[in-house]
């Protein structure tokens, strides 16, 4: 397959941007998205110009390192995918495809295609944890949890925090990654002593990184790879109000 | 240097208890005037970090990804062991030790692996109480699954992502305390090096990855948990990132490095498609509790897999190893398809591949069963490959996965220099020649929750050393010369790229040192990868500069110490005369191809020591010595 990328290039933060284009020859249908453009990279290795910068690590699709918006859409648009779980034979010889970072005002752009999401980071030091110390503990099987909970708990702790979620929605907002961290937590009951709280911290961290209002377009979860479900969003709807009614801080 | 496993006297079921009284306390109030340094936030580190800032330590944390949440460890899948006997078939401490030494091939300390035993019951309830979402029954208590090497059923499990949900329980933990301040983390930086002074470990020198600064960390003490070495095959399971920098730079400032030639190749990989594959995907073991492997019983049969009759398959695993069958260990069953594939049975492009089934599962479970319990993984198979696993067997081909080896550390998991421990994968201590699957996961979170929490306190009790000052000059020497290092790499501006360096290296070392080694294979690995090195050093091309994100760089360096390391690997496996766990040679086999260990020559640890650039490291023995367990030869039949 020939390809040309149409690739956003930026050399720091400081740096304005621009796109590039790229041919991309020679391309095998069984290669994966990235490595298509590692194939890029060492033709532009070897002409001494730098390669494109983007993140991966994993390459399989847990990790949720890689972010890319291909084509506009966040991971490239097949189904559940992350953007290196995606293969070229998803593509058709000829194809002019465009890459670049996720865009949104929490995540700056630090290199070509790579983001700084430390603010991911920041929203689950502000809460999403259960504060359990090391040791001490009762044994795991003294409490039983339904399956129903457990099951349930496990789709929303499935998210990866990649912010796709982020990248695909207009107004920015990190309300789906949040809401499954929120989910995960709240569905337990381990995680229940502190839900008030920690739906509390978390929403207002959230909006100290600059994060947008949720309208319920539906975008996150359309280019999830995790497909982690909107109905997690509802459900962090609930306890938020149900600490407001509490009246936490 | 004297390598001492400072292992506590007494029977081996009471060595740990005993030793958690012998060994001194910092007094709760002192413990936060002490800095401790933890590079890696995989389970080993993030869990070590959050829980000696729990403690009271004052804790720096650095991982090399963006964010701690991202490190390797996340992408385990299958589960991870404890000695809970919830099923009631026969589990004991006992039993999950004498399986582990055993998977090991009688290569593992003995007082290590018990311990290891003892606390796994306690990873179980920590990650629990953490909201880490394992499989449960209907009734509401946890579920288990079998795992190979093992006839019990006791591994833990959270669908295909337990070292995900495991990982974010720890990096839960450890932002918890980033949050109240006790751990300042460092993401995006990378250590390159460990600042020795006066024989102990005092801090490191690393480099920000988005700004390319340069600079030092000083701390009472250091820990590594930088995962394994498997990327100097270039092509193996394990993210993208992995390295041997941190404790290949600490084994040149004289912590030894133990065994590496205990590399293990997981029998269940997606095969090579072609040569832009950047790296391997894994398949996990648990798929063997269901799925059957085969391979035709005719040399290169090129019929559909639905074509070959039943009695034209060779399920060979169930045939050689009947008790076992389809759950022999990885080296074994590895080995095994290797051999099928060698005498031109193999299936696929190339012949480097033969068939995990489960037909038969989904006619006796029904195909809903089978989606339930493999789902995730059957879904990535699919969009590797683009072949539907429901309709017709997996093709499946060993790859490399995890390395036993690592830099050797005593029952304190400290390294041969004071100060610096290792834990996790980067240490060698208790999986031996192979490491059972779900048992790393184990390690890493018995290492970092409930061991080394413990030892580091006696050493800072014990030592009353004095405060590290970043004013020493061995902190400016370090920091020079990383900053050399650096600065020589952008300027040779060669011809080759480093990935092409990094795959030259790798495919040699599969080839000379991989499934099965031979004295003459070894020897032309030693002969050719000081050429290679000498070649990278003069020839590299590292484009960009050293001011910005420059991931051209950050590989290079990378790639130019798996270089130096893989020597080592290869020297290793030549002086280990004998066949054992992962490491085969070919001219140490029973008649029946099994691996003829040597107890008698060989029951040791090897630990290297560095001398100096060119010179020839100097092999340091720990003999291993059982007092529980009988040595016997390892048999799954
Ligand atoms: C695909 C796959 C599946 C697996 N499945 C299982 C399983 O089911 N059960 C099981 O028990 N085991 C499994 N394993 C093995 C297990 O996942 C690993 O052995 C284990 O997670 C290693 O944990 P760790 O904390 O030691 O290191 P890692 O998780 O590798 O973490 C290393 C950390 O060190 C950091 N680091 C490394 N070098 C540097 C440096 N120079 N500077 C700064 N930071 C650095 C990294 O950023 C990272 O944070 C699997 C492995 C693979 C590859
Ligand atoms: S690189 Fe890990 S999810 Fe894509």
């Amino acid at each position: 397959m020939n390809l040309t990328l149409r690739v956003w290039r930026q050399k720091n933060a400081g740096d304005p941007g621009r796109m590039v284009e790229y041919p991309a020859t020679g391309i095998i249908p069984d290669m994966s998205f990235l490595e298509m453009l590692d194939v890029v990279n060492e033709g532009l290795i070897a002409k001494g110009e730098e390669p494109i910068a983007f993140d991966s690590d994993c390459r399989e699709g847990i990790c949720g390192t890689c972010s890319l918006v291909i084509n506009g859409i966040a991971h490239g648009g097949q189904r559940g995918t992350t953007c290196c779980q995606l293969h070229m034979r998803f593509f058709k010889d000829g194809d002019v495809i465009t890459i670049e970072p996720w865009r949104a005002k929490g995540f700056p752009v630090l290199r070509d295609l790579v983001t700084d999401r430390g603010a991911f980071d920041r929203i689950v030091q502000s809460g999403g944890f259960i504060s359990v110390n090391t040791g001490g503990t009762p044994d795991a099987n003294a409490l039983p949890v339904s399956k129903v909970d457990s099951d349930r708990a496990m789709d929303a702790a499935a998210c990866i925090g990649c912010g796709a979620c982020v990248a695909a929605c207009k107004n920015a907002s990190a309300m789906l990654f949040v809401a499954a961290k929120v989910s995960h937590l709240a569905q337990l009951p381990q995680g229940k002593v502190e839900r008030t709280q920690r739906v509390t911290n978390m929403v207002k961290q959230m909006d100290v990184e600059g994060f947008g209002n949720c309208t319920v377009t539906g975008s996150c979860e359309a280019v999830c790879p995790k497909e982690i479900s909107l109905d997690f969003i509802a459900q962090m709807n609930r306890e938020y109000g149900r600490a407001i009614l509490k009246g936490t801080k | 240097m004297i390598l001492d496993s400072k292992i506590p006297s007494g029977p081996l079921a009471q060595k740990w208890e005993k030793h958690k009284f012998d060994m001194k306390l910092v007094n709760p109030a002192n413990k936060r005037k002490f800095e401790v340094i933890v590079v890696g936030s995989g389970l080993a580190g993030a869990s070590a970090a959050a829980t000696m800032a729990e403690l009271g330590y004052q804790v720096k944390c650095f991982c090399f990804q963006d964010s701690p949440r991202r490190a390797h460890s996340i992408a385990a899948q299958g589960g991870i062991n404890a000695a809970k006997n919830y099923q009631n078939d026969g589990d004991s401490v006992h039993r999950l030790f004498y399986d582990t030494i055993k998977g090991g091939d009688f290569r593992a300390r003995e007082a290590n692996v018990y311990r290891l035993a003892q606390v796994s019951v306690n990873i179980i309830d920590q990650c629990v109480a953490q909201g880490v979402p394992f499989a449960r029954e209907y009734g509401g208590l946890l579920t288990n699954r079998s795992f190979g090497g093992a006839q019990v059923s006791r591994t833990f499990y959270a669908r295909g992502q337990t070292g995900q949900q495991l990982l974010l329980g720890a990096y839960q933990a450890l932002s918890r305390q980033i949050g109240n301040g006790n751990v300042k983390m460092y993401p995006r930086t990378e250590m390159l090096d460990v600042v020795v002074v006066d024989g102990h470990a005092k801090g490191i020198v690393v480099r920000d990855l988005v700004t390319g600064e340069i600079s030092a960390h000083a701390g009472d003490a250091v820990v590594l948990a930088t995962g394994g070495y498997g990327n100097v095959f270039y092509l193996s399971t394990n993210a993208r990132g992995c390295n041997v920098t941190a404790t290949w730079r600490a084994y040149k400032k004289g912590a030894a490095f133990a065994n590496p030639c205990y590399t293990q190749i997981h029998p269940t990989c997606i095969p090579v498609s072609g040569d832009h594959q950047s790296k391997l995907t894994l398949m996990s073991e648990s798929l063997r509790n269901d799925g059957r492997v085969w391979a035709p019983k005719k040399k290169g049969d090129t019929r559909r897999p639905d074509q070959i009759p039943e009695d034209e398959r060779d399920y060979f695993l169930e045939r050689k190893y009947p008790s076992f069958g389809n759950l022999a260990p990885r080296d074994i069953s590895s080995r095994a398809a290797k051999e099928a594939c060698d005498e031109g049975r193999g299936v696929g492009p190339g012949g480097l591949g033969v068939y995990l089934d489960f037909a038969d599962a989904i006619k006796r479970l029904g195909e809903e069963t089978v989606r339930e319990r493999y789902g995730n993984l059957f879904q990535m198979y699919e969009k590797i490959t683009g072949e539907d696993a429901y309709k017709t067997p997996m093709r499946i081909y060993p790859a490399v996965h995890y390395t036993m080896g690592g830099t050797w550390v005593d029952y304190n998991l400290m390294s041969s220099v004071p100060g610096l421990f290792v834990i996790g994968e980067a240490n060698f201590s208790d999986h031996g020649a192979n490491r059972l699957g779900a048992s790393a996961l184990m390690q890493g979170l018995a290492d970092g929750y409930f061991i080394l929490p413990y030892t580091i306190g006696n050493y800072f009790a014990s030592e009353k050393q004095p405060k590290p000052n970043l004013a020493h000059p061995e902190f400016k020497k370090a920091l020079e010369s990383v900053e050399a290092m650096t600065k020589r790499l952008l300027s040779i501006n060669g011809k080759r790229s480093v990935t092409s360096f990094h795959r030259e290296l790798g495919k040699l070392i599969w080839d000379k040192c991989g499934m099965a080694r031979t004295q003459q294979s070894l020897k032309e690995a030693l002969a050719r990868i000081p050429e290679l090195r000498a070649e990278f050093w003069k020839n590299v091309k590292v484009t960009g500069d050293n001011s910005n994100l420059n991931q051209d760089l950050e590989a290079a360096g990378r790639v130019a110490d798996f270089l130096e390391f893989g020597e080592l690997l290869c020297l290793d496996a030549l002086t280990r005369e004998e066949s054992c766990g992962g490491h085969f040679r070919v001219e140490h086999q029973q008649p029946d191809g099994e691996a003829k260990r040597d107890d008698e020559h060989f029951s040791f640890v090897s630990a290297w020591e560095y001398q100096g650039p060119g010179k020839t490291p100097l092999l340091h023995k720990e003999p291993l010595v059982y007092e529980e367990v009988h040595m016997s030869t390892r048999s799954y039949k």
